[in-house]
């Protein structure tokens, strides 16, 4: 599947229908549905094991579709995986640009490590980068392509704790500003909530839980909806109040 | 002459002790450290080996070895002054030196298209890797015999030798190279929009660019050392004809001559890769801190 095909730009909102996904014995997706409203932002959580990577690999165009699945992908998409991806024989920049067409490519990329506060760095080598500066550098790279759908596979699981605060608050920003439609595959229930409109727990190959997220922005753990929003999402997960806390 | 070569002898080892007590007066104390340490570090390696030679010298002068066996290191340069004077030695380096050239290039090339043709599509490995395998583990220079049968005693097979000794290491470090490529890079430029040649080009072979670079440098020691069996078969021109000459006349001095060019062109040639390293491998983490 040629994930840059312009046929598929049509729509903006992802619709998925019937995905079915099995590896030898093992149902991973089991006819699955899925809608997504344009320049939504989405959380999918689930057990590991449960089917969340193989979903956004099939988004991503990384894997066929099977062929009695429907999708309605918005296009073009780009990926930010769990970790960097950053061709280490590339300076920043040329990693940013890596694919991008035309003269003004360069410019493109520059612009984007401005935005996720790396224009320092374009010129760096990426071993010469910290974690959270090269997860940035991925992000610019994601972004430089204008992707109407935008899939975050755990980005910021390998990241320290104050790392991922910043690199949270960025996210938004980068959402806000360019309106993508946007699924985080997750397993950490708090950066669901404090990220997403919607938070979707995959379990058994399907949508087992589907929860709105109306708490206002900027969003903080000590809000009196937040903790209520966790416990649910915890019990969704199979993960009792005593593991919980 | 050899009055100088012992007059020279304290002076590397008297040096670093000279400067330590000179050095602090002179120089500020954040300026001291490195100083002492690169004088130290690196002019301490070579009072050894100059031992050596002294050692070798005095052995000589002294009568305990006599010219038959070794010449004096003092005699090894009058001859080199000779064989330059005369255009000898520049003569037969030439001709060697080509010889390495054209088998070294041929042989990388033979290696590396092979590498890209069995590293890059099933069909090439199924057709190319099987024999390439088998033949890697059979000496190569126990071809010689059949060499000089097919291509007779000129330069074909000397530098077909060269060549074969060239071809293994380049093709086994590339094919490796390639098939190491990181899946998830790969993945990653797909979703990215690069098609297969860009996938080849940004992604497949400057990942490979350093192990190939491991087996030119093997390559290049491989082609030396063909060339010094190469050189033995019935040449007329050639460092390796210049020794075998040598011994015909039991010039000890012009064999020790021919092997520290030989010595000299693989150290050459090892630090010309490694300029190539430095520069196509800026990217490295281990030649960052360099």
């Amino acid at each position: 599947m040629d994930i840059h095909a312009p046929a598929l730009a049509t729509h903006d909102a992802l619709r998925v229908r019937n995905l079915t996904r099995r590896f030898g014995e093992n149902t991973v997706l089991d006819a699955l549905n899925l809608d997504l409203a344009p320049g939504s932002f989405t959380a999918l959580l689930g057990r590991s094991g449960s089917g969340k990577t193989t979903l956004l690999r099939t988004l991503a165009g990384l894997d066929d579709a099977p062929p009695d699945a429907r999708l309605d992908l918005p296009r073009p998409a780009a990926v930010v995986f769990q970790e960097p991806r950053l061709l280490p024989w590339k300076k920043i920049w040329q990693n940013v640009m890596l694919g991008l067409p035309g003269a003004g490519a360069r410019r493109r990329a520059e612009q984007a490590l401005a935005e996720v506060g790396l224009g320092h760095r374009q010129d760096a080598w990426p071993v010469t980068l910290s974690g959270g500066e090269a997860q940035r550098a991925a992000l610019a790279r994601a972004l430089v392509r204008e992707p109407r759908l935008l899939l975050l596979d755990e980005p910021f699981a390998a990241l320290d704790a104050l790392t991922r605060i910043r690199m949270h608050a960025l996210v938004l920003d980068l959402w806000r500003h360019h309106g993508p439609t946007t699924l985080i595959v997750t397993h950490d229930v708090d950066e669901a909530v404090l990220l997403a409109d919607r938070v979707l727990v995959l379990d058994g190959g399907r949508i087992a839980a589907d929860i709105p997220v109306d708490l206002p922005r900027p969003r903080a753990h000590a809000d009196a909806g937040f903790a209520a929003l966790r416990r649910r999402l915890l019990a969704e997960l199979g993960v009792g109040q005593e593991e919980a806390a | 002459m050899p009055d100088t070569q012992v007059a020279a002898a304290p002076r590397p080892l008297a040096a670093p002790r000279a400067s330590a007590t000179t050095s602090p007066a002179r120089l500020p104390a954040t300026a001291r450290k490195p100083r002492h340490k690169l004088l130290g570090g690196r002019w301490r390696r070579f009072v050894s080996p100059l031992l050596l030679v002294l050692l070798w010298q005095a052995a000589s002068m002294a009568g305990l070895i006599s010219p038959r066996t070794l010449a004096a290191p003092t005699t090894v340069l009058a001859s080199t002054w000779e064989l330059i004077e005369t255009g000898e030695l520049p003569y037969h380096l030439l001709v060697s030196l080509g010889r390495v050239l054209t088998g070294f290039t041929l042989g990388v090339t033979t290696g590396a298209a092979l590498a890209l043709a069995a590293g890059l599509s099933r069909l090439g490995e199924e057709v190319v890797d099987a024999p390439m395998q088998m033949l890697r583990t059979m000496p190569f220079l126990a071809l010689v015999p059949l060499f000089i049968l097919w291509f007779g005693i000129g330069e074909t097979p000397k530098i077909a030798l060269v060549a074969l000794g060239a071809t293994f290491p380049v093709y086994l470090t590339l094919f490796a190279g390639i098939r190491g490529t990181d899946p998830k890079l790969a993945e990653a430029a797909k979703v990215f929009g690069l098609d297969r040649r860009g996938l080849i080009r940004h992604v497949i072979l400057p990942g490979a660019l350093p192990s190939a670079l491991v087996g030119l440098r093997y390559a290049l020691g491989s082609a030396w050392l063909s060339l010094v069996i190469a050189e033995q078969i019935n040449a007329t021109a050639g460092i390796g004809f210049l020794i075998n000459d040598a011994r015909e006349f039991l010039r000890t001095d012009v064999i020790v001559v021919g092997l520290v060019v030989y010595a000299l062109l693989g150290l050459g040639a090892d630090a010309l890769v490694r300029l190539v390293e430095r520069r196509a491998l800026a990217w490295r983490p281990g030649l960052l801190k360099a």
